[in-house]
């Protein structure tokens, strides 16, 4: 998995951004291979999504280097990021709730006929071919998805993703809003993508996720990564440790992370 | 697929329910816009009642339809600006600053300080062209302020408000211009400035032809792609309701006649010996009207079947998700006013041309006009929903209350007494019934 002579799929350099005084993300580097899951775990501020937000061009950074295919490029805004093929599930989903599946899962990239006008019919088609391989219960098509469930919501920003063909997919908290059977459907299609050959950044708080479903996990505390480990090689008091203390594996003793379960 | 199929034999078949909802919702007939259409059935039946017969003749639905038409054609700019979560206080004032400038480029510019003569064959035009590219960049100016400038629209409107009003009696102070170029009245309206009689039923045709068009060929590329369509039963409801409003209105306009004394001239000009009982002359359907029926499909048009609409919307709906959607979002708030200021260059041409004059007071207190009709139109303030068809709905309520209570010789302030609280009234029902609806 880890073949060090093997160009990483993306490489972010010396990564910071800072808002007023605060460094929300500092000096982070991080890289991700094709077909590998990164998790990206830590606390509450630590930094996870501010670095992602980076990626996938929500928010372009103060400084450092993004490198996708070892080629430096810029990604100042989303529609760069799409470009270079990454795309993002967000936390907040991202969803116009005004406006139905199609229309969000082809939101600035629209389908039109030669005359630029919107060829809904051909967005809903697509849209139902790509549900019916995520979520085959989705009915609900001409509806704004303000009226949609929350499993159904988070359906749609998938299927967002997914369907461009995406190389790099940034996942924020995928699971969060879902019930244990969409979770479980969320975990498949989450290897099915890997096995593809897609690379992963999996944001989340639940470490047993992270545990289950990544090659590697990089811990951030305070804007920084306190290490970056593979998967087999550490136990979950060990990242535990990481995300509560941000103190990496071979610094942390005995009694600290027996301390953990106080 | 299956699921597809299996939908269209059930609904292909099934006669015409009892249930009033379902018969909409298989119609696919807006709701919204068909209890507006049932406010408007009952307000008109209404005034027709209580003025003993005076509200639904030819002559008073024909002048309401020309007066709702200058506020209508700004009310669906106002819809987009309004679903774009902002505000456009300053169309009034917009209005009367480039009704100025239009007159001044015919009355004066043109045929004086050029020295070109009056009644010039491209006077209108120019002075139409001036107006309208001058409201483009006034309009996309206070749009950039809005957009790029982080000052809200609220603010960057009202001083634009205070401006553009201002300006007037820089122009020429406080005098009235006038009178405008022959050619150019006409777009106000009246008996000269309408299309008569076969003119009407030719458009009326063409509409019809079109609105079948629409619904068949809809229906047929949903076919193709295997999805549920209307029931046949239902488009023909669609089409046939649609070819009546249509030929209901043409036989309105064309029952109003010219006024007796401009056709005893007509006939006098024409060397024809008048019948008795004066001649008959059908008026047809009026230009400013025509141009609303454009400017209203041209802007669902952009509204609905645009990439341009669809941004508007979902920058309504999460402005944020619209951002990362990779949606330059502050571009399309600047086209969306500069579109605004064109609507209201247009609306500037029928009220002065209808007039046949410049005044300083021209468009004072339309932009309130124009909110209450987009807002009565089912337009939200939180963004994202409101229908530039509605919007056009909700001018001709406004107007039909105005003119209603004119006959039953209400005085102006109760009228706007009466105005205010249908306004409120209309917001708050709405809001019940869409709180009601995401239950």
């Amino acid at each position: 998995m880890n073949d060090v002579a093997r160009t990483p799929l993306v490489e972010m350099r010396d990564i910071r951004v800072a808002f007023g005084g605060v460094h929300a993300v500092e000096d982070v580097s991080i890289d991700l291979f094709a077909g590998e899951v990164v998790g990206l775990v830590g606390g509450n501020g630590a930094g996870k999504s501010t670095l992602m937000r980076v990626l996938s061009g929500a928010h372009p950074a103060d400084s450092g280097e993004i490198r996708i295919d070892g080629r430096h490029v810029s990604i100042t805004n989303p529609r760069d990021a799409k470009t270079h093929g990454i795309e993002t599930i967000y936390q907040t989903l991202a969803l116009a709730d005004n406006i139905d599946a199609p229309a969000n899962l082809f939101l600035g990239r629209e389908l039109t006929d030669r005359t630029g006008t919107l060829d809904d019919a051909a967005m809903e088609s697509a849209t139902r071919k790509v549900m019916s391989r995520l979520n085959p219960n989705f009915r609900n098509f001409k509806q704004a998805v303000k009226s949609l469930s929350g499993g159904q919501r988070q359906s749609v920003a998938i299927a967002r993703a997914v369907h461009f063909n995406a190389r790099i997919l940034i996942m924020d908290e995928p699971t969060a809003a879902l019930g244990p059977a969409e979770t479980a459907q969320v975990r498949d299609l989450i290897r099915q993508l890997k096995a593809e050959g897609i690379g992963i950044f999996l944001i989340s708080h639940d470490i047993h996720d992270v545990f289950d479903l990544s090659d590697r996990i990089s811990v951030m505390y305070h804007g920084k990564v306190v290490g970056t480990v593979i998967k087999s090689e550490v136990t979950t008091d060990e990242v535990l440790a990481m995300i509560i203390m941000g103190k990496a594996p071979g610094e942390v003793t005995e009694r600290e992370l027996a301390a953990l379960h106080g | 697929m299956t699921e597809a199929t299996s939908v269209r034999q059930r609904t292909s078949d099934t006669p015409p329910s009892r249930s009033i909802r379902t018969f909409l919702a298989s119609t696919e007939i807006d709701t919204r816009l068909a209890g507006m259409i049932g406010a408007l059935a009952v307000i008109w039946i209404g005034f027709h009642v209580m003025s003993g017969g005076l509200f639904l003749t030819p002559r008073n639905l024909w002048n309401l339809s020309v007066q709702s038409s200058s506020i209508a054609i700004m009310a669906t700019g106002m819809v987009l600006i309004i679903v774009s979560r902002n505000i456009d206080l300053s169309v009034g004032s917009l209005l009367g600053f480039l009704g100025y400038t239009m007159a001044m480029v015919q009355a004066i510019w043109i045929p004086t300080t050029l020295g070109l003569g009056f009644e010039q064959p491209y006077t209108w035009i120019v002075a139409l062209g001036v107006g309208i590219v001058l409201g483009a960049a006034i309009g996309g100016l206070q749009g950039f302020i809005v957009a790029y400038g982080g000052v809200p629209s609220f603010i960057v409107t009202l001083g634009g408000f205070l401006i553009w009003r201002g300006l007037i009696f820089r122009y020429a102070q406080g005098q009235t211009i006038a009178p405008m170029d022959a050619t150019y009245s006409l777009i106000g309206g009246g008996p000269l400035g309408s299309l008569g009689d076969t003119g009407s039923w030719i458009v009326g045709a063409v509409a019809i032809v079109v609105l079948a068009w629409t619904v068949i060929s809809s229906n047929r590329r949903r076919r193709a792609y295997g999805f549920p369509v209307r029931p046949t039963w239902a488009m023909a409801t669609v089409i046939a309701a649609g070819s009546a409003a249509v030929l209901g209105f043409v036989w309105v306009a064309n029952n109003y006649f010219w006024p007796p004394a401009l056709a005893t001239r007509y006939a006098l000009e024409r060397g024809i010996t008048e019948p008795a009982g004066g001649l008959q002359i059908p008026t047809g359907i009026a230009y400013p009207v025509l141009i609303l029926i454009g400017v209203t499909l041209v802007m669902t048009y952009l509204a609905t079947r645009r990439r341009f609409g669809r941004y508007v919307y979902s920058i309504g709906g999460n402005p944020e998700a619209a951002e990362l959607g990779g949606i330059n979002v502050r571009r399309t708030i600047v086209r969306v006013y500069a579109l605004m200021g064109i609507l209201v260059a247009i609306s500037a041409a029928v009220q002065t041309a209808r007039l046949d004059a410049a005044v300083t007071n021209l468009g004072v207190q339309n932009e309130l006009d124009v909110i209450a009709a987009a807002v009565i139109g089912g337009t939200s303030f939180a963004g994202g929903i409101g229908t530039v068809t509605g919007a056009v709905l909700g001018a001709v309520v406004m107007q039909s209350l105005r003119s209603g209570m004119v006959l039953l010789r209400f005085d102006s302030p109760t009228q706007d007494i009466v105005v205010g609280i249908v306004l409120v009234a209309a917001v708050g029902l709405d809001a019940l019934l869409r709180r009601r609806s995401t239950r």
